[in-house]
């Protein structure tokens, strides 16, 4: 990415460096009074602290109800740190920063590997138990007398230059998240929003991507934290409670949960608002109870937030222009793995099984997909093809049996490894990142280990322009995939799987759904795929597709396989016929 | 031994109000796939209903006790309707964080209304408890466990043998095939709300008189609900039960011997171990999202 910045990006940086050199002017050099130092002091380190959760809760997609413990333990660190032990305020917030990464990550270990429901009851145990802690633990923490006499560093000593240091920081790690979705790391956490499965079949390790995001977000309130107990010398246990990683919360999801923006604009709101509405702290519960009531009205009429609205407004000006230089040709490397004599299979599925409790989805299948050969795999409804492809590429797991790709055992990888392997697939139902646009999408198609594409950011858009040239869509790239046809987002699919430099294409019913001349281009597609000599393992119920494209036919029936070989013989043989189109056994062959 | 024993009776009685509230999660959570962080509201707010009904009004116990079940059943209609309804389409994200808003908004408006003083509610029985043998059987304790037993039977009988239960179950197992079979999907849903919100509200005013009435029983109840239905294997009804009366038995005895400030804590750790070694919980079994 070193080399990665292009002219608009640089405009924007530049554009950034200004304001933000404006704002530590203005905020620096500029008389305030007290009041106005602590309401900016306070506004800054919040936000420090929002900008995690626009990186969790906004890219990645995962909730995190922690974030005032997370503050608390930056807090805690500088208070206790510079109070206690007389140690520098940076080896402090360093410190505090340290323990909220570690706490982070082991909460994102333990829970993340779960459904969204666990992380939100996590956190908020966690929470509680951080709170507990700070209460009880009076030898170490002063309970709830909190801390006093919380150290500056040296040279900001007072309270406006200590203001110009948080607002820098706050610029400086502003920078980083507003850059971070256009990242490597940012768009798989973009992916993992939108679509968790596809994210993994694409390629991405989610698992890590989420522990990381999560981490991340749990740093950021450390750092926040850090600086808010360097303005104010003084913290206490209820400044970290539920209550607050609900205005946190809030903040975010007020602004617009995607962008640092958002959350710059919902943190100085609620911190202004409340501080002009004071009567309302009056009555105790009351301005958290209009703050639960906005979060409902937020997520229901405003669900991206201020800024999301305002950004949708003026993007129509920003939107990048269409490619003007014509792509280049795809190339596909279908014996990249070992040489043909060694491995001769692209694919062997051997014994496999698949049970669900009682059920016997797929039962001890066998079958090869030879390399360079379109391969069907068919059967009737509830026969056990999308359990067996979902098997191959390891979003479940197999009861009992082995696949081999390429002559690679890739039986106990998870799907981002076996797409590193060489696998690419599509599903019945289409799995795009929403949110995206056509190019971005592929782009995190071509963007994994294992695909020789040369680095940096120019050879990835080259390759995902090649290849949805393929697919006849790149002068389109530009656009969000969800302005596409139903046809048309089917082909980016495939754009996507082909991105990566498969040694095998999984297809899954790819012409379900599709009119009659959408199938004819996606039979044309798909041999123009095989001339490349491209291995497919396609599943389909259009028998005219199938006939046409596939050389060997594997035939399911109640999850047993009841037919294989050479595509006429096996669509003569009685028993598939009987299976597959419930007719008498002697009626005559579809062939 | 007769501490153990008697530990053991208070343990099971406060885990049967978490398996009462757990039970509502699962039900809510089988319904619409989402889990309801508002659910421990439910039974916070039934209990400050009593209060205004029992003790600010003097009504009589069975009839304070019946309009605030109204007020429940009223109250899960308008969170359906407010909350959950009009979010159905949407992914799974922004339905739990407004469930979180509105248990936000919940505890908070009674907050406002009642200030944070705890309040306290009488038990259903004049005679306080009897002494079998060694152990001291509180009478609120043996009322919970009654009532708990009697509403599991219900919740069997109603969902496994009428037909009211089988649609039900058949929305929550999917509901546009349930939708085509004439099943009134939205009133399904509805009445899944209400039924939650009930069974919260019972175990709030069964509770009511161990802990105090205060704002923030609502979000204890509910984690400790919520880890009991994780131990017990999420979205499983006795998983439910039987993960609710563990986590009641556990955090007694780690309260007796332990520690009493953390005893909130040993439930969030009893979660982690179980996150960490057996995440699909006692009964759970780990199925994948269909692709």
């Amino acid at each position: 990415m070193a080399s990665a910045l292009t002219a608009r990006q640089l405009t924007g940086t530049i554009a950034y460096v200004a304001l933000s050199a404006l704002a530590v002017a203005v905020v620096g050099l500029l008389p305030m009074d007290d009041y106005t130092m602590h309401i900016l002091v306070q506004t800054a380190s919040f936000s420090i602290a929002v900008f995690g959760l626009t990186v969790v809760l906004g890219l990645c997609g995962q909730i995190n109800l922690a974030q005032a413990a997370f503050f608390g333990f930056g807090a805690y660190a500088v208070g206790l740190g510079t109070a206690d032990l007389h140690l520098n305020f940076w080896i402090a917030l360093a410190m505090g920063a340290g323990v909220a990464l570690v706490m982070g990550a082991f909460l994102g270990m333990t829970t993340l590997r779960l459904g969204g429901h666990y992380l939100a009851m996590v956190t908020i145990s966690f929470q509680q138990i951080v709170t507990l802690i700070m209460v009880n633990w009076i030898p170490v923490t002063h309970g709830p007398d909190g801390i006093g006499n919380i150290k500056r560093p040296a040279m900001f000593e007072s309270a406006h230059a200590f203001l110009g240091l948080c607002v820098v920081a706050m610029a400086l790690i502003g920078y980083i998240v507003w850059r971070l979705p256009q990242t490597p790391l940012g768009r798989s956490m973009r992916a993992i929003r939108d679509n968790e499965l596809a994210a993994g079949v694409a390629g991405i390790n989610v698992y890590r991507v989420k522990v990381a995001a999560f981490a991340l977000s749990a740093v950021l309130g450390g750092i926040g934290g850090g600086f808010f107990a360097g303005g104010f010398a003084y913290v206490s246990p209820d400044q970290f409670s539920f209550a607050e990683s609900i205005v946190f919360i809030t903040m975010t999801l007020l602004g617009g949960v995607a962008s640092p923006v958002g959350a710059l604009i919902g943190t100085a709101l609620l911190i202004v608002l409340p501080e002009s509405l004071r009567f309302l702290k009056s009555v105790p519960g009351l301005y958290l109870a209009i703050y639960g009531l906005s979060i409902i009205l937020i997520i229901r009429y405003m669900p991206d937030g201020i800024w999301g609205f305002v950004q949708y407004r003026i993007r129509r000006w920003f939107a990048p222009p269409a490619f003007t230089d014509a792509a280049t040709e795809l190339t596909l490397v279908p014996a990249r793995s070992t040489n043909t004599v060694d491995a001769p299979m692209a694919l062997e599925v051997e014994h496999l099984a698949k049970h669900f409790g009682g059920l016997k989805a797929v039962d001890d299948v066998s079958f090869s997909v030879r390399r360079g050969e379109v391969h069907a795999l068919i059967g009737p409804n509830g026969s056990g093809k999308t359990t067996m492809l979902n098997v191959l590429s390891g979003i479940y797991k197999g009861t009992a049996g082995r696949v081999v790709l390429g002559g690679r055992d890739v039986t106990l990888l998870p799907p981002y490894a076996r797409t590193a392997a060489g696998m690419g697939r599509t599903f019945q139902n289409i799995r795009l990142f929403r949110s995206m646009t056509a190019l971005e999408n592929v782009i995190i198609g071509a963007e994994h280990p294992g695909n020789d594409i040369g680095s940096g950011h120019a050879a990835l858009v080259e390759r995902a322009r090649a290849a949805l040239a393929f697919v006849g869509l790149e002068a389109r790239a530009q656009e969000l995939v969800t302005a596409f046809s139903y046809g048309h987002q089917r082909l980016i699919e495939i754009a996507r799987a082909l991105a990566g430099n498969p040694s095998l294409l999984l297809l899954d019913e790819p012409a379900a759904g599709l009119n009659s001349t959408e199938k004819q281009g996606l039979r044309d597609l798909l041999k123009r795929i095989a001339a490349k000599g491209l291995t497919i393992l396609i599943i389909d119920h259009d028998m005219t597709l199938v006939t046409e494209v596939a050389q060997r036919i594997t035939v399911l029936n109640f999850g047993r396989r009841i037919a294989d070989g050479v595509a006429a013989d096996v669509l003569r043989q009685p028993d598939v016929i009987a299976a597959y189109l419930g007719s008498e056994p002697d009626a005559p062959a579809l062939a | 031994m007769d501490i153990v024993l008697q530990l053991l009776f208070t343990g099971l009685g406060i885990g049967a109000v978490y398996a009462l509230v757990a039970l509502g999660f699962v039900l809510i959570f089988r319904a619409t796939n989402v889990v309801n962080f508002a659910q421990g509201e439910f039974s916070m707010v039934a209990a400050y209903l009593m209060v205004v009904f029992a003790v600010d009004l003097h009504w009589p116990y069975g009839w304070a006790f019946l309009a605030s079940l109204t007020g429940m059943a009223l109250l899960g209609a308008i969170f359906n309707l407010g909350v959950y309804y009009p979010l159905r389409n949407r992914t799974f994200l922004p339905v739990i964080i407004a469930t979180i808003g509105a248990s936000i908004f919940l505890a908070n408006t009674v907050l406002a209304l009642y200030g944070p003083q705890p309040q306290v509610l009488s038990g259903w029985f004049e005679t306080p408890g009897i002494q079998v043998g060694p152990v001291y059987l509180d009478s609120q304790y043996l009322l919970i466990m009654g009532v708990t037993l009697v509403l599991v039977g219900f919740n069997f009988w109603f969902f496994e043998h009428t037909m009211l239960g089988k649609k039900l179950q058949a929305t929550s197992q999917d509901k546009e095939m349930a939708s085509l079979l004439g099943i009134p999907v939205a009133a399904m849903i509805m009445l899944t709300f209400v039924y939650s919100a009930l069974l919260g509200g019972v175990a709030g005013i069964l509770v009511a008189p161990i802990l105090f009435v205060s704002i923030q029983m609502g979000s204890t109840i509910a984690l400790k609900a919520f880890a009991a239905t994780i131990i017990g294997g999420f979205g499983d009804v006795k998983g439910a039960i039987i993960g609710g009366l563990a986590l009641g038995v556990i955090e007694t005895f780690g309260a007796a011997y332990i520690s009493v400030p953390y005893k909130d804590g040993f439930a969030f750790l009893v979660l982690v171990a179980f996150l960490i070694f057996r995440p699909q919980g006692i009964f759970g079994e780990r199925v994948a999202e269909k692709a």
